[in-house]
């Protein structure tokens, strides 16, 4: 009767549901038509945009825009198409979503199992770490990597990513693990096992769900971002989000529209594909980011 | 915990902090370190590079107070906060109440309204910028469909460019605020609604007086998170004006990101980023205190 989550009592009449039904659809088609607008213009002829209609489907299919998009399209001052931003992004996202996501569970397994004074003191600058304009940080970030050799390479960017996300990889695990029983750990302490093994052994198992939130939250943040993105890389270095716009709002030649509709489409692929595959651990995330951030 | 004796408990004794020490020495500097370089940063008159020799002190902040394109970001800021703050909740919790009649078909429904949430902003603005453009958007559609005289160039016109980023805007994150309302509107209490039933109270009254009353929690949380995300609203307007027409649309993070790396302002900059941080505060820290007072939850 009182479960936490639950269908409403509320009682509506035949005339108002179709109403809410109605309402319901035509939002549906509202949050659909970009993305529709997207893929059926990525699919014509230039000359087909120009003159038709945005919201008509193709009268000539072609996936040409799509394989320029992919290889040739002019990106910056190199034709090379997005292929090699899109590489650059995955060897950007995979090391930093991977050393994130590691050091948050063993950061939330000392906070809540292991704690000492002054831990939540640490927790409390880590937490506050989350929620930062990082405008405040982009100059000194700028210096550092220039000054460990690593301005305008991907190496700096996974280094700049894998820290600025720490705050909220911690934030997971730590809420995640302060539900976990501690008497599993202190009886395995007493059996003589060490730090790592209990991680290894008795936490780690029981984390399927929080890490792949976590891993989610991260992957999706950092393949998204833009702003460190286009500050700290260079024409070889820039990650998929920052050559989309090279691509889109370069001021030179033609506009070729179905080549940016099919070049947006790229660079949304992974995290769409992400949140079709796994969306409820997606939206846990959300929430759980939102409710503490 | 164990009594430190043999070595390897004191090792052990030790090994938790050791482990924590690395991130928590990364997170002091990259965040608060940093945080302190540009506050002192904000009181010098750095240009290209940083500059600690020549002291300012309230120069900048004078000079940016000053500045005609600060108070511009700032107006477009104050335009672009409240309505996208107002419309995605009134939208998020009208869809959300609309989507908890027992709906067949809400999970269809459900990821559909969510989904541009997982796109990043330069996708949204993209899809947005052309969709929107006089020349084969929106206004073309219509002209074409035989309404020959319908204009919409508000992407174009630097009175209205800045709602075009609002409309933008509010496509990519309404559907992340009804799933907010909805976790909270499947968290009441059931007994309560049968109650008023019973008093003949009507679906109107209902919400009005007694279920979105009992939202004021998510109104905070959507409220906190919206005003972050627009505080820092940067890549949107990157990809769909780049601050255009003219100065039209620009925002506080676009300022601090042209002064700083575009125009050689790095006081300038700084001083842009530091007043941004205030705002951050104001809305962050009564939030999460209030939070953290009200009793831990997981």
């Amino acid at each position: 009767m009182t479960a936490t989550t639950q269908q409403t009592a509320v009682r509506t009449g035949a005339l108002v549901r179709a109403l809410i039904y109605a309402l319901l659809l035509l939002f549906a088609v509202y949050y659909l038509l970009p993305l529709y607008v997207m893929v059926v213009n990525s699919l014509k002829p230039l000359e087909e945009i120009r003159q038709g209609n945005m919201l008509a489907l193709p009268r000539t299919w072609t996936i040409e825009p799509w394989l320029s998009a992919w290889s040739t399209a002019q990106i910056g001052v190199q034709p090379t198409g997005l292929k090699p931003y899109f590489l650059n992004s995955i060897q950007m996202v995979v090391p930093a979503v991977f050393t994130s996501t590691l050091l948050g569970a063993l950061n939330g397994y000392v906070l809540t199992k292991w704690r000492f004074r002054g831990a939540d003191f640490v927790f409390t600058l880590m937490l506050l770490s989350c929620f930062i304009p990082f405008q405040i940080v982009l100059i000194p970030s700028a210096r550092i990597l220039g000054l460990l050799g690593l301005g305008g390479t991907v190496t700096g960017l996974v280094l700049i990513h894998a820290i600025y996300g720490l705050g909220f990889t911690t934030l997971f695990f730590r809420n995640y693990y302060e539900a976990f029983p501690s008497e599993l750990v202190r009886a395995a302490m007493i059996d003589g096992a060490g730090f790592f093994q209990i991680f290894r052994r008795i936490l780690l198992p029981s984390s399927g769900p929080i890490i792949v939130v976590t891993v989610i939250w991260q992957f999706t943040n950092i393949w998204n971002d833009f702003l460190f993105g286009s500050s700290f890389s260079n024409a070889d270095s820039q990650p998929m989000t920052v050559a989309l716009n090279n691509l889109v709002n370069s001021s030179t030649g033609v506009k070729e529209y179905n080549v940016h509709f099919a070049g947006a489409i790229l660079a949304a692929l992974p995290t769409l594909v992400v949140y079709i595959v796994s969306g409820r651990y997606f939206v846990r995330g959300l929430m759980a980011g939102a409710v503490k951030g | 915990m164990a009594r430190a004796q043999h070595p390897r408990s004191i090792l052990q004794e030790w090994l938790p902090r050791l482990v924590l020490a690395p991130s928590f020495a990364v997170v002091l500097l990259f965040v608060y370190g940093f945080i302190l370089f540009t506050g002192v940063l904000s009181f010098t008159g750095s240009k290209l590079l940083p500059d600690l020799t020549t002291w300012v002190g309230l120069g900048n902040y004078q000079r940016l107070f000053n500045h005609p394109n600060w108070w511009t970001a700032l107006a477009n800021l104050g335009i672009f906060g409240t309505l996208y703050i107002v419309i995605c909740s009134v939208l998020g919790l009208g869809l959300a109440i609309l989507l908890d009649q027992k709906i067949r078909g809400e999970g269809v429904l459900r990821p559909i309204y969510l989904y541009p949430m997982a796109l990043s902003f330069i996708v949204t603005g993209v899809a947005w910028k052309w969709f929107l453009d006089p020349g084969i958007g929106l206004e073309h559609v219509i002209r074409s469909l035989g309404w020959e005289s319908f204009s919409f160039r508000w992407i174009k016109d630097g009175r209205f460019a800045i709602y075009t980023i609002v409309i933008a805007a509010i496509w990519q994150s309404s559907g992340f605020v009804m799933a907010m309302f909805l976790a909270g509107l499947r968290g009441v209490d059931n007994e309560i609604v049968k109650a008023a039933q019973i008093d003949g109270a009507s679906n109107w009254t209902l919400y009005r007086r007694i279920i979105i009353p009992l939202m004021r929690p998510v109104f905070l949380s959507a409220f906190v998170v919206l005003a972050h995300l627009a505080i820092k609203s940067y890549d949107l307007v990157v990809a769909m004006t780049d601050g255009g027409p003219g100065t039209a649309t620009w925002t506080p993070a676009l300022f601090m990101q042209k002064f700083t790396f575009g125009r050689n302002e790095m006081g300038m900059g700084a001083a842009s980023a530091i007043i941004m941080l205030m705002m951050i505060s104001a809305i962050i820290v009564p939030y999460l205190y209030s939070e953290l007072a009200g009793g831990r939850r997981t």
